[in-house]
């Protein structure tokens, strides 16, 4: 398995494949396709653009207008659209341009995808796949950067899923995509150009099962999404000073794998959690709510969260930068949990 | 027009450069619009704006060193940086602001121009939008709001043939902006928004409704954009023939032409380059410009209290 993939291509590779196995799969969004196959005197515009960032370039030729449908700017529309043909027996994949446009389609979510099975006495299933786009750091401004993982985690009903590599976005979106239920899949702008060996042949990655990325024995750190990487750039630095962090990937947040997370605290006795996202009512505040109360016995120091601010993004680049949390705030805040231990 | 043209230009290539980072959406060809409606507005009124602001702050003489500024993110900026270029403001002049996402605006707009009406004044709101925007259920339900509540707003459609990249005849059921306010009771025109002398005929007449009190009207402006959806958008998505066409057109042109023998052209030559000098003295300004201070991560977030 030699053959490297960006999160990008994983990801279109994920929908080519499921397209092609099962006709039931078709895709939703603004610009997906982007004006190709408008004017036939004019074939470069034939797969124009794939979205903003082209993840879905090259789908509409080969599946054409009727499974990759460009829609108008009316998320509330199209999002409700998916979920009545979800119902329906197709398997939408909707692509919400950016997370930060869920104000637009949340009722429709919020209200009805997440709660039909259960008020209609499971008798009904929504398989629907909301592919969306989320972070900082592409100096997009306060509209187009936010992370907000724990609105959708909040709701009781959808699924959440974040993966932060390549291997993983392609075995977690088939998932998506042959999961009964109503499945947010956050891809992060910052890391589409990640790559890594991806395997060919599709394959599913089960939803509530996190990855530990790096053993150690000193403390824990989950990072949520991006903040994976930050964390293992952190874990290499403490590693220079001889702490062990283990670095642990949760991959989908709901469902959360509690048990590893608890499981590699028991063994470290700390917990740092990063999250780009804003600190209250957050990833954050809820994985370090979980180990306070599940494994309180084991902690030898105070958690700690390293997030965002409780403001929105800043277009300034060197406030934007300050924004995020970078690989240093995660050593410094490991360092001051180990200060603040006793044994 | 020309110091538009000229701004958005200077945007382009900074963004080519890469000297500025982050979404940058121009208003080059769409310059009738923005000239055509704005300088017909008084002190006190009110518009909103879209991500593709740049030419609605200019033609409300927001200084360029301000807008520039903002663009590159320095503390200079007419927010201080924070926004961007998706968000320039200026509402000691009218402009409520720049918005990131599709009709955010319409429904803020309407707002301003009930408070006006509440307060018993006669200033107006103006929302610009794209054409995309129609399909935004906070496009029709700003427009029944202003219909029920005789709101005096005047929505005006930039209609530049592009949501985004889908072109306008994949998405526009309608056939046109103008059609779908009708089941609103909401009067509606469609002009020639690349002629800013049809955009201001359109715009004194919605206008003067308003501050008449006879409520809500809209103006469809047929334009073009000359950029991407953003800068950087490679546009494979719009045929050649089509862009030449628009350009034929180009509102620039246009005015040159139809003042010709009644404007001496070597008066709009020396308003091009003095423009000119202004812009690139705004840019360097910006370019010099300091940073924002770190502490105004956490600033603005709320309103200070005593």
């Amino acid at each position: 398995m030699t053959r490297r993939l960006n999160i990008k291509d994983a990801i279109n590779e994920a929908l080519r494949q499921e397209m092609a196995a099962d006709d039931r799969v078709i895709l939703m969004g603004e610009d997906i396709a982007g004006g190709a196959g408008r004017d036939d005197t004019y074939p470069e515009a034939a797969d124009a653009w794939g979205g903003p960032f082209g993840v879905t370039k090259g789908l509409l030729p080969r599946f054409g207008r009727n499974r990759v449908m460009d829609t108008a700017i009316a998320e509330t529309g199209f999002v409700g659209a998916a979920i009545g043909a979800a119902i329906a027996g197709l398997r939408p994949v909707v692509e919400i341009m950016y997370v930060d446009f869920i104000g637009t389609s949340f009722d429709q979510l919020l209200n009805h995808a997440a709660k039909l099975r259960y008020v209609y006495g499971g008798k009904v299933s929504v398989p629907l796949v909301v592919r969306t786009v989320a972070g900082a750091g592409f100096r997009a401004a306060a509209e187009h950067s936010q992370t907000l993982y724990s609105l959708y985690t909040h709701v009781p009903g959808l699924k959440v899923v974040a993966p932060s590599t390549a291997a993983d976005a392609k075995g977690l979106l088939i998932a998506a995509i042959r999961d009964p239920d109503p499945v947010i899949f956050i891809e992060h702008k910052r890391l589409y150009m990640y790559d890594e060996p991806v395997p060919e042949e599709p394959y599913t990655i089960p939803f509530g099962v996190a990855r530990i990325v790096r053993s150690g024995s000193d403390v824990t750190i989950v990072g949520v999404q991006k903040m994976v990487h930050t964390a293992l750039d952190a874990a290499k630095v403490l590693a220079s000073e001889g702490i062990e962090a283990e670095v642990i990937d949760p991959r989908t947040y709901s469902p959360l794998d509690e048990q590893t997370i608890l499981s590699s605290v028991e063994k470290t006795g700390r917990l740092v959690v990063v999250d780009e996202s804003h600190p209250r009512c957050s990833l954050a505040t809820d994985i370090a709510a979980l180990v306070a109360e599940s494994a309180f016995d084991a902690l030898r120091g105070p958690i700690r969260m390293v997030t965002g601010a409780h403001a929105p993004v800043p277009f300034s680049p060197p406030l934007e930068d300050a924004y995020v949390p970078d690989a240093a705030r995660v050593v410094a805040a490991v360092r001051s949990g180990l200060e603040t231990t006793g044994s | 027009m020309v110091r538009i043209r000229i701004f958005e230009a200077r945007v382009s290539a900074v963004a080519e450069a890469k000297l500025v980072d982050g979404y940058l959406h121009t208003y080059a060809g769409q310059e009738a619009v923005a000239c055509g409606i704005i300088p017909l507005l008084r002190e006190d009124d009110w518009f909103t704006s879209t991500y593709r602001n740049h030419g609605h702050a200019i033609a409300r003489d927001i200084p360029l060193d301000a807008i520039a500024g903002e663009i590159y993110g320095k503390a200079t900026g007419v927010c201080g940086g924070k926004g961007g270029s998706m968000h320039v403001a200026d509402q000691t002049r009218g402009m409520i602001g720049g918005m990131g996402i599709v009709a955010g605006g319409l429904p803020i707009a309407t707002g301003a121009a009930l408070a006006s009406r509440y307060l018993g004044r006669d200033s107006v709101a103006v929302a610009f939008f794209g054409d995309g925007a129609v399909h935004q259920g906070a496009w029709h339900e700003a427009l029944d709001f202003a219909g029920l509540f005789q709101c005096p707003v005047i929505f005006v459609c930039e209609n530049n043939l592009y949501a985004e990249t889908t072109a306008v005849d994949y998405h526009l059921l309608a056939g046109s902006v103008a059609a779908m306010t009708a089941p609103y009771g909401i009067p509606s025109v469609q002009v020639d928004g690349m002629d800013v002398f049809s955009v201001r005929e359109a715009g004194e007449e919605a206008i003067a409704r308003a501050r008449g009190g006879e409520g809500p009207s809209l103006i469809e402006a047929m334009t073009y954009r000359y950029g991407g959806q953003y800068e950087g958008d490679t546009q494979t998505y719009k045929p050649p023939k089509e862009v030449a066409w628009w350009r034929d057109r180009d509102p620039l042109l246009r005015f040159r032409a139809s003042v010709a023998g009644r404007v001496d052209s070597t008066v709009l030559d020396t308003i091009e380059r003095t423009v000119a000098e202004e812009v690139a003295a705004a840019f360097d300004a910006a370019e010099r410009a300091p940073w924002p201070d770190l502490t105004q991560v956490t600033a603005d977030v709320y309103t200070p209290t005593a």
